[in-house]
């Protein structure tokens, strides 16, 4: 019987995939997202899947889920009511923001909208020194003659956030104090809980947006929990995060905030099982859809980690257009690039694509809804990687001469070419995005894509993914199997976790072992209380991480810290710890430098046991293929007549030459001239340069 | 031509973009100077053999558009690409040849593939210090600012110029950040070769000829394209400024011709005494940024697209000082040119450019130390600090929306949060918010300035090293629209300050500083009562600035008397 049944859900903007698996079967469903009570589709997802599986609510003992509706909240601005109150002075902080434009030559650029207005933000006479010393006491008769204003505007959620709460957070506690007598049924969120780190805006941004989805997901994440317990599956709901670590719904209700682009964080976490499944130290996880692509650096099996993103970016995915959001996430760059965008030319006939996408309503030109705009999907398909007679497992027929009217209409007429030319131009420019941004990610890290392997998923991903590969002298690639629902996979296969941070400024001459140690001990106290909710026994993993720079310089970077208590004599460990990951990023360091921590950060995990590399498939032999279709290479400029394979029909352990195409329901994979490829012992199929060292 | 070539000089133009692009988040990344690394004050390009510019990165700052593609050309006259060899690289802080002033470093890299050159790699990057009184207008020649460096190798064949190092080092205040950062600028252009071979050898190219040619054309015959659809003529504007001695016109006539644009400054002010004198050079980056605003944002910038602005101006002049005038401030002439454009090019085509605004920034500079507050009595007890902090005012009303507050225009840099500025000095933020009624009225409403509140912690003085602008001449609104509030500079027990030039706080008080805010656009009559409603509820203006000003009256918290107001604007 179904002893220890696995259940993982992912609430993605159109779909809803739930992944059942238990006595080493895998089962997974898609089942439309129902926006307005999500719960629902959920319910109805998890039903069907355990059917199928014949499993029963009563013996899944692990459920994790990860949502994108409080992303969706900040980007539709559906959230709660909220007013902020901060220090007397800086209530435009988080309307100034960086007083920057993000768009050079935008003579007509807007702001993102705040997400509370000017007239509920409220200043209170109250001032905290960067040391933690109190420059002016809270002023309560003040705060307290905010409870009718307050009250009057009926605001549903509240963001306190003062000047230096991260060092000193005793004006925002008694401040919740005074607010919640007067306004017992309004939630408060304090900086200092949700972000207790450096940067006015950045701090009073996170608190905002935590505040304004709290009521919306706390009420959802009730109701499903609810739900499912109604349906007998005992065991507690956990939450992906985008730390990419699982958390308990208590947590998770108190800080939504932590609960944005955890879908996309299962992907990582997916990708970081295939990395260790092939023992793999760099890999570039490549997960492309229909809206957009998402990359994320896995070195060592550990995807890079970051404690800033922005959420919500109203502009062409422009730097500096959305709300920036401090908490842990799993680092990647999401790009306008997935088989819905759409491609046009601009004054001087150079082809664009993205980020505007067709999305799946009316959908590209060829799905013969009603589109008519050229998109990626219509370019694969002129140029015969897909195959428009076996879309999604033969169930849709695609429209191949409205995707060629499409792409006549807004590309090749215009430009003088043929469809089969203007259909590759929009098949090289989106892949050369995607190899751009992924470059330009990389190098940000002080980092290089060139060597690493990708790994594929998401529906349009093993499609472009050796073009990608070729792009970023990449000489292999992993599709693995069910790609389509990976982000669900990943969420079972993520450890219970959580991350903490204070700030608290350090000038290493004045280098203070005992103050950093009490930190740390406070982090871990903080975290263990929240991870012990979700697992209450066995071993956690412990990480340390500090953020240092050289004093005078604006941004920090990450060093890794040893976990033990620290010494007098450790200073010249950071020292070193420091000028090593300099040295990482930036080829050099700068002798004679003072440096200075701003922030440290504490994360505690359940261990995350990471699987051991497969062996070899036993035998190997040529795979069969079941026909061929003409497809156009982007490379020679010529139609090929390229051998498809099917792949249920392939075995570990089988091999072909590229060209080939490798057709499965969900999804193709493009095997370019340039790789060959082969079925590892766990049905992943692996392409491989041709002449690359394998 | 056949079509996929077609298609493939487009996607090696996309990557030759990337390739600047990756150029110049190397050299963020790696920089040292606030205004490198936080403002994005630094540029990055690629450049065929005969020194045109093929491809730059948008980076935070305008002012080196076009002053940085002319540099290659000069470096190219003092050593001829024959003369190149692998591992050879190039610098100079020649303002008149470089970017404008000796802050702004410009280091050059030929590029090899298989023992041929095939481009040139260039970048621009602000240091922290260079020498001489600091980063002050106060100077009266280029003398006075720092350590001047003719154009010069810096490496030969991979090996670094030392004695030029050591001559840098010891004439800055912050020589391990300042080799730093002419080391990144090197490393920068080796990671943008790097990248452009990689290029080469994937698209199979032994030469950039055909695609630069590409880029060029297409480039050009899109600009003529773009200027030829506005009217042709020739149109005349002046803005009067603060200045530092006295007051300064700046004029200039726009020309639009067949395919190409002309703006000629005859008729602007005389040389200034002081650091506020622009180069020619900075004068044509920021007037071909301006005008490249509203013909052709989305063309890329190259050798195409440069040819078809041209920008001349009498020598002598504050928009064309030649050596050895003092030019470290010239951006407060230079952020000033887009809006002398826009004056024109709004005669020329009504309701496309915004209204007036802050334009030159607001750069909160503070210091305390020897030689600026301490003497050897004091010093020792108090804390010595520098802040440079880039603030900006309110920016134009635009004809169909509100100008943006406390917004820079043209400059795209970024300022510094409060809490980082006090975890590293004595220094304490008070106040930093929305300037009430700042913003000039009109039917769109100029952008807001901001009100800044400072002290320091210590019972200590500080002094401030103004150059504001805009305190005594305000941003001018278009068609009606008002002219947005002055700034103003003053300590909080009263006394009002100069707007240029190095000052004192005395120990206790306040430095209170009042940004400007943008024009206006349209008539303020004009404008929706319901949108001074919601100006009034977010206290972005007063009850009594929406009566006064826009003749409509509301209560303070913003409900609209309608009939009241159908009263006040017919009487008024």
């Amino acid at each position: 019987m179904a002893e220890g049944a696995k259940l993982a859900v992912d609430i993605g903007g159109t779909f809803t995939d739930v992944v059942v698996e238990w006595a080493g079967q895998q089962k997974s469903i898609k089942v439309l997202t129902t926006t307005q009570a999500p719960e629902e589709g959920v319910i109805e997802g998890v039903r069907a899947v355990l059917d199928t599986a014949g499993v029963t609510p009563e013996s899944v003992q692990l459920a994790i889920h990860g949502t994108t509706l409080a992303t969706n909240a900040l980007i539709e601005r559906k959230g709660a009511k909220t007013a902020l109150i901060t220090t007397d002075g800086f209530r435009d902080s988080i309307e100034i923001a960086y007083e920057h434009r993000f768009d050079q030559y935008d003579l007509y650029m807007e702001r993102p909208p705040t997400l509370t207005p000017r007239h509920l933000r409220f200043g209170v006479p109250e001032r905290v020194a960067a040391d933690g010393s109190v420059l002016m006491g809270l002023d309560e008769a003040a705060l307290k003659a905010l409870i009718p204003v307050l009250a009057a505007e009926n605001v549903e959620a509240l963001a306190i956030c003062f000047l230096h709460s991260y060092i000193n957070a005793d004006h925002e506690c008694r401040a919740r104090e005074i607010l919640s007598v007067g306004l017992p049924d309004v939630p408060i969120t304090l900086s200092s809980d949700v972000c207790p780190e450096i940067r006015e805006y950045d701090r009073m941004s996170t608190t905002c947006a935590n505040a304004y989805v709290q009521p919306l997901m706390a009420g959802y994440l009730q109701r499903l929990a609810d739900a499912l317990e109604v349906m007998g599956v005992k065991c507690p709901l956990l939450l992906m995060m985008s730390s990419g670590g699982v958390t308990t719904v208590e947590t998770a209700m108190a800080n939504p905030i932590r609960l944005v682009e955890s879908g996309p964080a299962g992907g990582a976490i997916l990708a970081q099982h295939i990395a260790a499944e092939n023992g793999l130290a760099k890999v570039l996880s490549f997960d492309m859809g229909g809206t957009t692509a998402k990359i994320t650096l896995i070195d060592d099996q550990q995807p890079q980690l970051s404690r800033s993103f922005e959420v919500a970016r109203m502009h062409r995915f422009l730097k500096g257009s959305g709300l920036p959001i401090r908490i842990p996430v799993i680092d990647m760059v999401e790009i306008g690039a997935g088989g819905g965008s759409i491609a046009s030319l601009d004054e001087l006939n150079r082809i664009f694509v993205g980020p505007e996408s067709a999305g799946s309503t009316p959908g590209p030109a060829c799905y013969g809804q009603g589109g008519t705009a050229a998109t990626v999907t219509d370019a694969d398909v002129i140029i015969g990687r897909i195959d428009p007679m076996h879309f999604a497992g033969g169930k849709v027929t695609l429209d191949i001469d409205a995707a060629a009217k499409a792409v006549d209409a807004s590309i090749g007429g215009a430009l003088g070419v043929s469809i089969m030319a203007a259909a590759a131009g929009i098949d090289e420019i989106v892949n050369e995005n995607m190899a751009n941004a992924a470059r330009v990610h990389a190098i940000e890290n002080g980092k290089e894509t060139h060597g690493r392997t990708l790994v594929a998923f998401g529906g349009a991903a093993p499609l472009h993914a050796a073009r990608l590969a070729e792009k970023l002298g990449v000489e292999r690639v992993i599709v693995p199997r069910g790609a389509g629902v990976g982000s669900a996979v990943g969420f079972l296969r993520a450890p219970i976790g959580y991350e903490v941070v204070r700030t608290r400024y350090m000038d290493m001459r004045n280098f203070d072992a005992a103050r950093i140690n009490s930190v740390f001990e406070e982090m871990r106290a903080e975290a263990e209380a929240v991870v012990r909710t979700g697992a209450p026994i066995g071993d956690l993993t412990e990480t340390r991480t500090a953020f240092m720079r050289y004093r005078g310089q604006g941004h920090e970077i990450t060093v890794d810290l040893p976990i033990r208590a620290y010494q007098a004599e450790d200073e010249g460990m950071f020292q070193n710890a420091f000028d090593e990951s300099y040295k990482e990023l930036f080829s050099r360091i700068i002798p004679n430098l003072t440096v200075e921590v701003l922030t440290w950060t504490l994360s505690l995990s359940t261990d995350p046991s990471l699987p051991k590399p497969v062996e070899a498939p036993s035998a190997s032999a040529p795979g069969v293929p079941q026909g061929e279709r003409t497809v156009f290479d982007a490379v020679s400029g010529q139609n090929v007549m390229t051998p498809v394979y099917s792949r249920t029909s392939l075995e570990p352990g089988a091999t072909l030459a590229g060209p080939a195409i490798i057709v499965e329901d969900e999804t193709s994979t493009l095997v370019t001239a340039g790789f060959d490829a082969a079925i590892n012992s766990l049905g992943q199929i692996v392409l491989t340069k041709k002449g690359a060292a394998s | 031509m056949s079509e996929m070539d077609q298609i493939r000089f487009q996607v090696m133009w996309n990557r030759l973009l990337s390739v600047v692009e990756e150029q110049a988040q190397t050299l963020v990344r790696t920089a040292f100077s606030t205004s490198a690394r936080e403002a994005g004050d630094v540029s990055a390009g690629v450049f065929d053999l005969d020194g045109q510019m093929l491809a730059q990165a948008v980076t935070g700052t305008p002012g080196h558009i076009n002053s940085m593609a002319r540099a290659v050309i000069h470096f190219l006259k003092v050593f001829p690409s024959d003369t190149m060899q692998e591992g050879d690289t190039y610098i100079t802080n020649d303002p008149w040849k470089g970017t404008g002033h000796l802050h702004d470093f410009t280091v050059v890299s030929p590029t090899f593939k298989d023992g041929v050159m095939v481009a040139l790699f260039a970048s621009t990057s602000h240091v922290v210090d260079i020498g001489g009184i600091g980063q002050s207008p106060d100077g009266k020649q280029i003398y006075h600012e720092g350590l001047f460096i003719p154009i010069m190798p810096l490496a030969t064949r991979g090996v670094m110029n030392e004695w030029l190092l050591n001559l840098v080092r010891a004439n800055v205040r912050e020589p391990v950040q300042v080799e730093g950062d002419i080391y990144a600028l090197a490393a920068c252009n080796e990671t943008g070769s790097r990248r452009l071979l990689a290029m080469m050898r994937e698209y199979d190219l032994e030469s950039l000829d055909e695609l630069g040619a590409h880029i060029i054309d297409t480039s050009r015959v899109g600009m003529e394209k773009a200027i030829n659809d506005m009217p042709k003529g020739s149109w005349t504007h002046t803005m009067r400024i603060d200045g530092y001695e006295s007051p300064i016109d700046l004029t200039a006539t726009l020309t639009i011709g067949d395919g190409e644009i002309v703006v000629d400054y005859t008729g602007s002010s005389g040389t200034s005494s002081y650091g506020i004198n622009c180069p020619m050079c900075y004068t044509e980056a920021y007037t071909a940024f301006g005008v490249k605003c509203v013909v052709a944002p989305k063309i890329p910038n190259n050798a195409g697209t440069l040819d078809a602005i041209k920008v001349t101006a009498p020598e002598n002049t504050i928009v064309n000082a030649p050596h050895p005038h003092a030019v470290v401030a010239r951006a407060t002439i230079g952020h000033m040119l887009p809006d002398v454009t826009f004056g024109c090019l709004h005669q020329a085509m009504p309701d496309v450019v915004p209204a007036e605004g802050t334009s030159n920034l607001w750069t909160v500079k503070l210091g305390a130390g020897h030689g600026m507050t301490m003497t050897g009595s004091n010093e020792g007890t108090w804390t010595p600090f520098m802040v440079n902090s880039f603030h900006s005012g309110g920016a134009g009303a635009r004809p169909r929306q509100d100008g943006l507050s406390a917004t820079p225009f043209p400059s795209g840099v970024r300022n510094v949060p409060v809490e980082i500025t006090e975890a590293i000095t004595p220094v304490v933020f008070w106040r930093k918010e929305f300037r009430q009624n700042s913003g000039g009225p009109g039917k769109r409403r100029g952008g807001l300035g901001q009100t800044m509140e400072i002290s320091n912690r210590e019972a200590a003085p500080f002094g401030i090293f103004a150059t504001f602008e805009r305190v005594h001449y305000p941003a001018r609104g278009r068609e009606g629209g008002a002219p947005g509030a002055n700034g103003r500079v003053r300590l909080g027990s009263g006394t009002d300050l100069k707007n240029k030039g190095f000052q004192m706080i005395p120990a206790g008080d306040r430095l209170i500083i009042e940004m400007p805010g943008g024009g206006g656009y349209g008539g303020a009559m004009d404008r929706d009562p319901e949108s001074v409603a919601a100006d009034v509820k977010s206290q972005l203006i007063s009850p009594e600035a929406a009566a006064a000003d826009y003749g409509v009256i509301v209560s303070v918290d913003g409900v609209l008397d309608g009939v009241a107001t159908v009263a006040k604007r017919q009487s008024t």
